[in-house]
Protein backbone atom coordinates (compact mmCIF):
# COMPACT_ATOMS: atom_id res chain seq x y z
CA UNK A 1 0.00 0.00 0.00
CA UNK A 2 1.70 3.16 -0.65
CA UNK A 3 -1.37 5.38 -0.89
CA UNK A 4 -2.99 7.87 -3.05
CA UNK A 5 -0.68 9.52 -4.81
CA UNK A 6 -1.77 13.11 -6.89
CA UNK A 7 0.88 14.56 -9.17
CA UNK A 8 0.50 17.87 -10.64
CA UNK A 9 -2.51 17.94 -11.71
CA UNK A 10 -4.75 20.40 -13.45
CA UNK A 11 -8.20 21.05 -14.69
CA UNK A 12 -10.30 23.42 -16.14
CA UNK A 13 -14.25 24.18 -16.66
CA UNK A 14 -13.60 26.62 -19.84
CA UNK A 15 -12.20 29.95 -18.67
CA UNK A 16 -12.15 28.41 -14.95
CA UNK A 17 -9.46 26.81 -13.49
CA UNK A 18 -10.54 24.57 -10.63
CA UNK A 19 -7.20 22.95 -10.23
CA UNK A 20 -3.52 24.42 -10.82
CA UNK A 21 -1.08 21.57 -10.71
CA UNK A 22 -1.99 19.91 -7.78
CA UNK A 23 0.38 17.57 -5.75
CA UNK A 24 -0.10 15.45 -2.67
CA UNK A 25 -0.40 12.20 -0.75
CA UNK A 26 -3.05 10.60 1.16
CA UNK A 27 -1.10 7.81 3.01
CA UNK A 28 -2.55 4.77 4.27
CA UNK A 29 -4.57 4.49 6.97
CA UNK A 30 -4.59 8.43 8.43
CA UNK A 31 -7.27 10.36 8.97
CA UNK A 32 -7.04 13.48 6.41
CA UNK A 33 -9.06 16.76 6.65
CA UNK A 34 -9.30 18.42 2.44
CA UNK A 35 -10.69 22.17 3.78
CA UNK A 36 -11.41 25.19 1.53
CA UNK A 37 -13.69 27.93 1.01
CA UNK A 38 -16.84 27.26 -1.75
CA UNK A 39 -15.77 26.61 -5.21
CA UNK A 40 -11.60 26.19 -3.95
CA UNK A 41 -12.16 22.85 -5.67
CA UNK A 42 -12.52 19.90 -3.32
CA UNK A 43 -14.89 18.12 -4.91
CA UNK A 44 -13.01 19.02 -8.48
CA UNK A 45 -10.03 16.82 -6.18
CA UNK A 46 -12.20 13.62 -5.26
CA UNK A 47 -14.30 13.58 -8.70
CA UNK A 48 -10.77 13.39 -10.31
CA UNK A 49 -9.32 10.84 -7.83
CA UNK A 50 -12.36 8.57 -8.29
CA UNK A 51 -12.78 9.09 -12.30
CA UNK A 52 -15.45 10.77 -12.56
CA UNK A 53 -14.37 13.59 -14.14
CA UNK A 54 -11.10 13.74 -16.11
CA UNK A 55 -8.31 15.82 -14.86
CA UNK A 56 -6.33 18.09 -18.30
CA UNK A 57 -3.18 16.73 -17.47
CA UNK A 58 -1.22 15.28 -14.40
CA UNK A 59 -1.93 11.76 -12.91
CA UNK A 60 -3.14 10.12 -9.75
CA UNK A 61 -1.88 6.87 -9.00
CA UNK A 62 -3.78 4.75 -5.93
CA UNK A 63 -1.67 2.11 -4.27
CA UNK A 64 0.81 2.63 -7.17
CA UNK A 65 -1.52 2.06 -9.87
CA UNK A 66 -2.64 4.79 -12.28
CA UNK A 67 -6.37 5.58 -11.63
CA UNK A 68 -7.67 6.45 -14.72
CA UNK A 69 -9.93 4.15 -16.46
CA UNK A 70 -8.31 1.06 -14.35
CA UNK A 71 -11.47 -0.51 -11.94
CA UNK A 72 -8.64 -2.42 -9.92
CA UNK A 73 -7.61 0.68 -8.61
CA UNK A 74 -11.07 2.16 -7.98
CA UNK A 75 -12.50 -0.54 -6.59
CA UNK A 76 -10.25 0.66 -3.46
CA UNK A 77 -12.03 4.00 -3.33
CA UNK A 78 -14.90 4.93 -2.07
CA UNK A 79 -16.06 8.29 -2.64
CA UNK A 80 -19.34 9.42 -0.78
CA UNK A 81 -20.31 12.72 -2.97
CA UNK A 82 -23.18 14.79 -3.23
CA UNK A 83 -24.28 13.11 -6.15
CA UNK A 84 -26.28 9.93 -6.08
CA UNK A 85 -25.80 6.84 -8.68
CA UNK A 86 -28.78 4.91 -7.77
CA UNK A 87 -31.98 4.89 -8.84
CA UNK A 88 -33.79 7.14 -6.54
CA UNK A 89 -37.04 4.60 -6.47
CA UNK A 90 -34.87 2.39 -4.80
CA UNK A 91 -35.32 1.06 -1.61
CA UNK A 92 -32.34 1.73 0.94
CA UNK A 93 -32.23 -1.92 1.80
CA UNK A 94 -31.95 -2.79 -1.88
CA UNK A 95 -28.81 0.13 -2.42
CA UNK A 96 -27.24 -2.05 0.39
CA UNK A 97 -28.01 -4.97 -1.31
CA UNK A 98 -26.28 -3.61 -4.87
CA UNK A 99 -23.77 -2.24 -3.22
CA UNK A 100 -22.24 -5.46 -2.04
CA UNK A 101 -22.19 -6.35 -6.03
CA UNK A 102 -19.63 -3.76 -6.76
CA UNK A 103 -17.83 -3.35 -3.29
CA UNK A 104 -17.17 -7.40 -2.09
CA UNK A 105 -16.12 -6.40 1.30
CA UNK A 106 -19.28 -4.41 1.82
CA UNK A 107 -20.87 -5.55 5.28
CA UNK A 108 -24.15 -5.88 4.98
CA UNK A 109 -24.62 -6.54 8.54
CA UNK A 110 -22.74 -3.28 9.88
CA UNK A 111 -24.74 -1.55 7.71
CA UNK A 112 -28.14 -2.36 9.01
CA UNK A 113 -26.98 -2.25 12.56
CA UNK A 114 -25.46 1.34 11.75
CA UNK A 115 -28.93 2.52 9.84
CA UNK A 116 -30.34 1.16 13.50
CA UNK A 117 -28.13 3.87 15.55
CA UNK A 118 -28.89 6.22 13.33
CA UNK A 119 -32.57 5.63 12.36
CA UNK A 120 -32.39 5.19 9.62
CA UNK A 121 -35.44 3.54 8.10
CA UNK A 122 -34.06 0.99 5.29
CA UNK A 123 -37.53 0.25 3.54
CA UNK A 124 -37.67 3.99 2.74
CA UNK A 125 -37.09 4.53 -0.77
CA UNK A 126 -33.76 6.42 -1.42
CA UNK A 127 -35.87 9.88 -2.80
CA UNK A 128 -38.31 9.59 0.26
CA UNK A 129 -35.48 10.76 2.63
CA UNK A 130 -34.88 14.39 4.07
CA UNK A 131 -31.31 16.10 3.43
CA UNK A 132 -30.13 14.59 7.05
CA UNK A 133 -30.89 10.88 6.60
CA UNK A 134 -29.65 10.86 3.08
CA UNK A 135 -26.46 12.32 4.21
CA UNK A 136 -26.76 9.77 6.83
CA UNK A 137 -27.23 6.94 4.27
CA UNK A 138 -24.81 8.10 2.36
CA UNK A 139 -22.32 8.11 5.16
CA UNK A 140 -23.62 4.78 5.82
CA UNK A 141 -23.26 2.94 2.78
CA UNK A 142 -19.59 4.73 2.98
CA UNK A 143 -18.45 3.02 6.86
CA UNK A 144 -19.59 -0.49 5.45
CA UNK A 145 -17.86 -0.64 1.73
CA UNK A 146 -14.65 -1.64 3.74
CA UNK A 147 -12.33 -0.31 0.80
CA UNK A 148 -8.63 0.89 1.88
CA UNK A 149 -9.63 4.61 0.84
CA UNK A 150 -12.89 6.29 1.85
CA UNK A 151 -13.81 10.23 0.55
CA UNK A 152 -16.24 11.87 2.32
CA UNK A 153 -17.87 15.01 0.75
CA UNK A 154 -19.40 16.98 3.20
CA UNK A 155 -20.28 13.68 5.20
CA UNK A 156 -22.61 15.80 7.93
CA UNK A 157 -24.58 18.20 5.40
CA UNK A 158 -27.70 18.48 7.47
CA UNK A 159 -27.51 16.36 9.87
CA UNK A 160 -27.97 17.47 13.55
CA UNK A 161 -25.86 18.13 16.45
CA UNK A 162 -26.81 14.64 17.47
CA UNK A 163 -26.17 12.69 14.54
CA UNK A 164 -23.33 14.68 13.96
CA UNK A 165 -21.57 13.33 17.26
CA UNK A 166 -23.02 10.00 16.55
CA UNK A 167 -21.13 10.46 13.21
CA UNK A 168 -17.45 10.66 14.61
CA UNK A 169 -18.38 8.34 17.03
CA UNK A 170 -19.07 5.59 14.61
CA UNK A 171 -16.55 6.81 12.49
CA UNK A 172 -13.31 7.27 14.85
CA UNK A 173 -14.62 3.45 16.29
CA UNK A 174 -14.54 2.48 12.94
CA UNK A 175 -11.04 3.67 11.85
CA UNK A 176 -9.81 2.42 14.95
CA UNK A 177 -10.87 -1.63 14.60
CA UNK A 178 -10.30 -1.31 10.55
CA UNK A 179 -8.38 1.45 10.12
CA UNK A 180 -8.50 2.75 6.78
CA UNK A 181 -7.47 5.99 4.86
CA UNK A 182 -9.96 8.54 5.34
CA UNK A 183 -10.47 11.70 3.94
CA UNK A 184 -13.43 14.23 4.93
CA UNK A 185 -14.30 17.36 3.45
CA UNK A 186 -16.24 19.93 5.22
CA UNK A 187 -16.46 23.23 6.09
CA UNK A 188 -17.45 22.22 9.81
CA UNK A 189 -13.65 22.85 10.80
CA UNK A 190 -13.89 23.42 14.61
CA UNK A 191 -15.88 19.72 14.87
CA UNK A 192 -12.95 17.68 12.71
CA UNK A 193 -10.21 19.21 13.99
CA UNK A 194 -9.37 16.63 16.68
CA UNK A 195 -10.36 14.10 14.79
CA UNK A 196 -8.10 14.72 11.85
CA UNK A 197 -4.26 14.19 11.68
CA UNK A 198 -3.64 15.14 8.24
CA UNK A 199 -4.90 18.58 7.21
CA UNK A 200 -4.19 20.08 3.42
CA UNK A 201 -6.00 23.60 3.18
CA UNK A 202 -6.86 24.50 -0.67
CA UNK A 203 -7.56 27.83 -1.93
CA UNK A 204 -8.50 28.65 -5.81
CA UNK A 205 -7.25 25.16 -7.21
CA UNK A 206 -3.79 25.47 -5.16
CA UNK A 207 -2.57 23.81 -1.90
CA UNK A 208 -2.05 25.97 0.29
CA UNK A 209 -0.97 23.67 3.65
CA UNK A 210 -0.20 20.08 3.43
CA UNK A 211 0.56 18.86 6.74
CA UNK A 212 -0.16 16.90 10.31
CA UNK A 213 -2.32 19.16 12.60
CA UNK A 214 0.08 19.22 15.21
CA UNK A 215 2.78 20.65 12.99
CA UNK A 216 0.68 23.33 11.17
CA UNK A 217 -1.20 24.55 14.39
CA UNK A 218 2.67 24.93 15.99
CA UNK A 219 3.23 27.01 13.37
CA UNK A 220 0.71 30.33 14.34
CA UNK A 221 0.11 32.08 17.29
CA UNK A 222 -1.85 34.81 18.01
CA UNK A 223 -0.33 38.12 20.54
CA UNK A 224 -2.79 40.30 21.99
CA UNK A 225 -2.34 43.32 23.86
CA UNK A 226 -2.23 47.46 23.66
CA UNK A 227 -2.32 48.27 19.98
CA UNK A 228 1.42 50.20 20.35
CA UNK A 229 2.91 47.22 22.36
CA UNK A 230 1.34 45.25 19.38
CA UNK A 231 2.47 46.55 16.97
CA UNK A 232 6.34 47.35 18.20
CA UNK A 233 5.90 43.28 18.54
CA UNK A 234 5.11 42.47 15.11
CA UNK A 235 7.48 44.18 13.22
CA UNK A 236 9.64 42.04 10.84
CA UNK A 237 7.09 38.92 11.52
CA UNK A 238 4.74 37.01 9.20
CA UNK A 239 1.30 38.72 9.99
CA UNK A 240 -2.01 36.84 8.91
CA UNK A 241 -4.08 39.29 9.94
CA UNK A 242 -5.65 41.12 13.03
CA UNK A 243 -8.40 42.41 14.88
CA UNK A 244 -8.76 45.99 16.94
CA UNK A 245 -11.12 45.83 19.77
CA UNK A 246 -10.89 49.57 21.43
CA UNK A 247 -6.87 49.62 22.26
CA UNK A 248 -6.52 46.33 22.35
CA UNK A 249 -4.94 44.89 19.14
CA UNK A 250 -4.88 40.63 18.26
CA UNK A 251 -2.83 39.39 15.65
CA UNK A 252 -2.18 35.98 14.15
CA UNK A 253 1.04 35.23 13.32
CA UNK A 254 2.45 32.46 11.44
CA UNK A 255 5.93 31.21 12.17
CA UNK A 256 7.18 29.44 15.49
CA UNK A 257 6.74 30.97 18.95
CA UNK A 258 9.83 32.12 20.62
CA UNK A 259 8.38 32.63 24.28
CA UNK A 260 11.17 33.89 25.53
CA UNK A 261 11.15 36.56 22.51
CA UNK A 262 7.74 38.30 24.13
CA UNK A 263 7.29 41.06 26.04
CA UNK A 264 6.08 41.55 29.29
CA UNK A 265 2.35 42.72 28.80
CA UNK A 266 1.92 40.90 25.93
CA UNK A 267 -0.58 38.30 25.88
CA UNK A 268 0.25 34.45 23.48
CA UNK A 269 -2.24 31.98 22.38
CA UNK A 270 -2.39 28.97 20.23
CA UNK A 271 -3.92 29.23 16.96
CA UNK A 272 -7.10 27.34 16.51
CA UNK A 273 -7.20 25.52 12.96
CA UNK A 274 -10.46 27.33 12.17
CA UNK A 275 -9.36 30.41 13.00
CA UNK A 276 -6.17 29.71 10.90
CA UNK A 277 -8.30 28.67 7.97
CA UNK A 278 -10.19 31.71 7.91
CA UNK A 279 -6.89 34.12 7.89
CA UNK A 280 -5.19 31.71 4.97
CA UNK A 281 -8.01 31.78 3.19
CA UNK A 282 -9.63 35.23 3.18
CA UNK A 283 -9.11 36.81 0.10
CA UNK B 1 -12.28 14.15 33.17
CA UNK B 2 -12.78 16.71 30.30
CA UNK B 3 -10.79 17.92 27.38
CA UNK B 4 -11.15 21.58 26.10
CA UNK B 5 -10.16 22.24 22.86
CA UNK B 6 -9.62 25.64 23.49
CA UNK B 7 -7.61 25.03 25.99
CA UNK B 8 -3.65 26.36 25.39
CA UNK B 9 -2.07 22.45 25.75
CA UNK B 10 -2.02 20.23 23.20
CA UNK B 11 -5.35 17.51 23.52
CA UNK B 12 -2.82 14.75 23.62
CA UNK B 13 -0.98 16.17 27.33
CA UNK B 14 -4.55 17.02 28.24
CA UNK B 15 -5.61 13.14 27.90
CA UNK B 16 -2.10 12.35 30.21
CA UNK B 17 -2.89 14.55 32.89
CA UNK B 18 -7.28 13.85 32.50
CA UNK B 19 -6.22 9.77 32.95
CA UNK B 20 -3.04 11.10 35.76
CA UNK B 21 -6.56 12.99 37.78
CA UNK B 22 -8.33 10.34 37.65
CA UNK B 23 -5.81 7.67 38.92
CA UNK B 24 -5.04 10.67 42.36
CA UNK B 25 -8.89 10.58 42.54
CA UNK B 26 -9.04 7.12 42.88
CA UNK B 27 -11.29 6.85 39.72
CA UNK B 28 -8.47 4.47 38.46
CA UNK B 29 -7.40 2.69 41.35
CA UNK B 30 -4.17 1.29 40.95
CA UNK B 31 -4.15 -1.98 39.29
CA UNK B 32 -7.15 -1.66 37.55
CA UNK B 33 -7.66 -1.60 33.62
CA UNK B 34 -8.00 1.27 32.10
CA UNK B 35 -10.48 1.88 29.39
CA UNK B 36 -8.85 1.50 25.66
CA UNK B 37 -7.65 3.55 23.10
CA UNK B 38 -10.55 3.36 21.02
CA UNK B 39 -12.67 4.18 23.92
CA UNK B 40 -10.75 7.37 24.72
CA UNK B 41 -11.19 8.39 21.48
CA UNK B 42 -14.76 7.42 20.55
CA UNK B 43 -15.38 8.90 23.79
CA UNK B 44 -13.40 12.35 23.54
CA UNK B 45 -13.91 12.42 19.65
CA UNK B 46 -10.38 12.34 19.14
CA UNK B 47 -8.01 11.26 16.39
CA UNK B 48 -6.63 7.44 18.10
CA UNK B 49 -2.89 8.30 17.44
CA UNK B 50 -3.38 11.30 19.53
CA UNK B 51 -4.96 9.29 22.80
CA UNK B 52 -2.00 7.19 22.07
CA UNK B 53 0.78 9.54 22.25
CA UNK B 54 -0.88 10.95 25.45
CA UNK B 55 -1.13 6.96 27.02
CA UNK B 56 2.26 6.96 26.42
CA UNK B 57 3.49 9.72 28.23
CA UNK B 58 2.50 7.78 31.07
CA UNK B 59 3.32 4.27 29.64
CA UNK B 60 7.13 6.40 29.77
CA UNK B 61 6.77 7.19 32.90
CA UNK B 62 5.53 3.82 34.17
CA UNK B 63 2.36 5.16 35.47
CA UNK B 64 0.49 2.98 33.75
CA UNK B 65 1.48 -0.24 31.82
CA UNK B 66 0.26 -2.46 28.85
CA UNK B 67 -0.59 -6.09 29.25
CA UNK B 68 -0.20 -7.30 25.60
CA UNK B 69 -3.50 -8.52 23.98
CA UNK B 70 -5.61 -7.76 27.85
CA UNK B 71 -5.83 -3.75 27.85
CA UNK B 72 -3.61 -1.14 29.70
CA UNK B 73 -3.12 -1.03 33.98
CA UNK B 74 -2.47 1.64 36.54
CA UNK B 75 1.03 0.88 38.02
CA UNK B 76 1.50 -0.02 41.30
CA UNK B 77 2.66 3.04 42.95
CA UNK B 78 1.25 5.12 40.87
CA UNK B 79 -0.33 7.58 43.41
CA UNK B 80 2.75 7.91 44.99
CA UNK B 81 5.10 9.05 41.96
CA UNK B 82 2.25 11.12 41.14
CA UNK B 83 1.99 12.91 43.82
CA UNK B 84 5.43 13.01 44.07
CA UNK B 85 5.81 14.89 40.55
CA UNK B 86 2.96 17.30 40.96
CA UNK B 87 4.63 18.42 44.41
CA UNK B 88 7.79 18.76 42.25
CA UNK B 89 5.89 21.57 40.05
CA UNK B 90 3.11 22.68 42.60
CA UNK B 91 5.79 25.97 43.04
CA UNK B 92 6.09 26.71 39.60
CA UNK B 93 2.58 25.69 38.87
CA UNK B 94 0.78 27.68 41.65
CA UNK B 95 2.85 30.11 43.65
CA UNK B 96 4.16 32.06 40.73
CA UNK B 97 0.82 32.40 39.06
CA UNK B 98 -0.23 33.11 42.56
CA UNK B 99 2.47 35.78 43.33
CA UNK B 100 1.93 37.34 39.85
CA UNK B 101 -1.97 38.10 40.69
CA UNK B 102 -1.04 38.93 44.20
CA UNK B 103 1.24 41.69 42.48
CA UNK B 104 -1.49 43.25 40.18
CA UNK B 105 -3.96 43.38 43.23
CA UNK B 106 -1.17 44.99 45.42
CA UNK B 107 -1.84 42.55 48.52
CA UNK B 108 1.26 41.53 50.61
CA UNK B 109 2.75 38.24 51.66
CA UNK B 110 1.39 38.57 54.99
CA UNK B 111 -2.53 39.03 53.74
CA UNK B 112 -1.55 36.01 51.13
CA UNK B 113 -0.23 33.81 54.03
CA UNK B 114 -3.43 34.94 55.98
CA UNK B 115 -5.54 33.62 53.50
CA UNK B 116 -3.91 30.27 52.50
CA UNK B 117 -4.33 29.48 56.48
CA UNK B 118 -7.86 30.48 56.23
CA UNK B 119 -8.48 28.24 53.32
CA UNK B 120 -6.77 25.26 55.02
CA UNK B 121 -9.64 25.73 58.19
CA UNK B 122 -12.47 26.59 55.82
CA UNK B 123 -12.20 24.43 52.48
CA UNK B 124 -12.73 20.63 53.17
Amino acid sequence: MSGIVVNNVTKNFGDTCALDGVSLTFEPERIYGLLGRNGAGKSTLLNIITNRIFADSGQVTIDGMPARENDEALRKVYLMSEKNYYPESMRIREVFQWTGEFYPEFDMEYALLLAEKFGLNVKKKARELSTGYASIFKVIVALSVNTPYVLLDEPVLGLDANHRDLFYRVLIEKYSEHPSTIVISTHLIEEVSAVIDGIIIIKNGRILKDQSREELLSQGYTVSGSTAAVDRYIQGRNVLGSSVLGGLKSVYIMERCDRTSVPDGLEISPLDLQSLFIQLTNS
Amino acid sequence: MQIKFEDDRPIFIQIAEGIEDSILSGAFPEESQIPSITEFSVNYKINPATALKGINLLVDQEIVYKKRGVGMFVAEGAVRKLRQKRKDTFYQDYIEAMIAEARRLELSAAEIKEMIEKGFEDIV
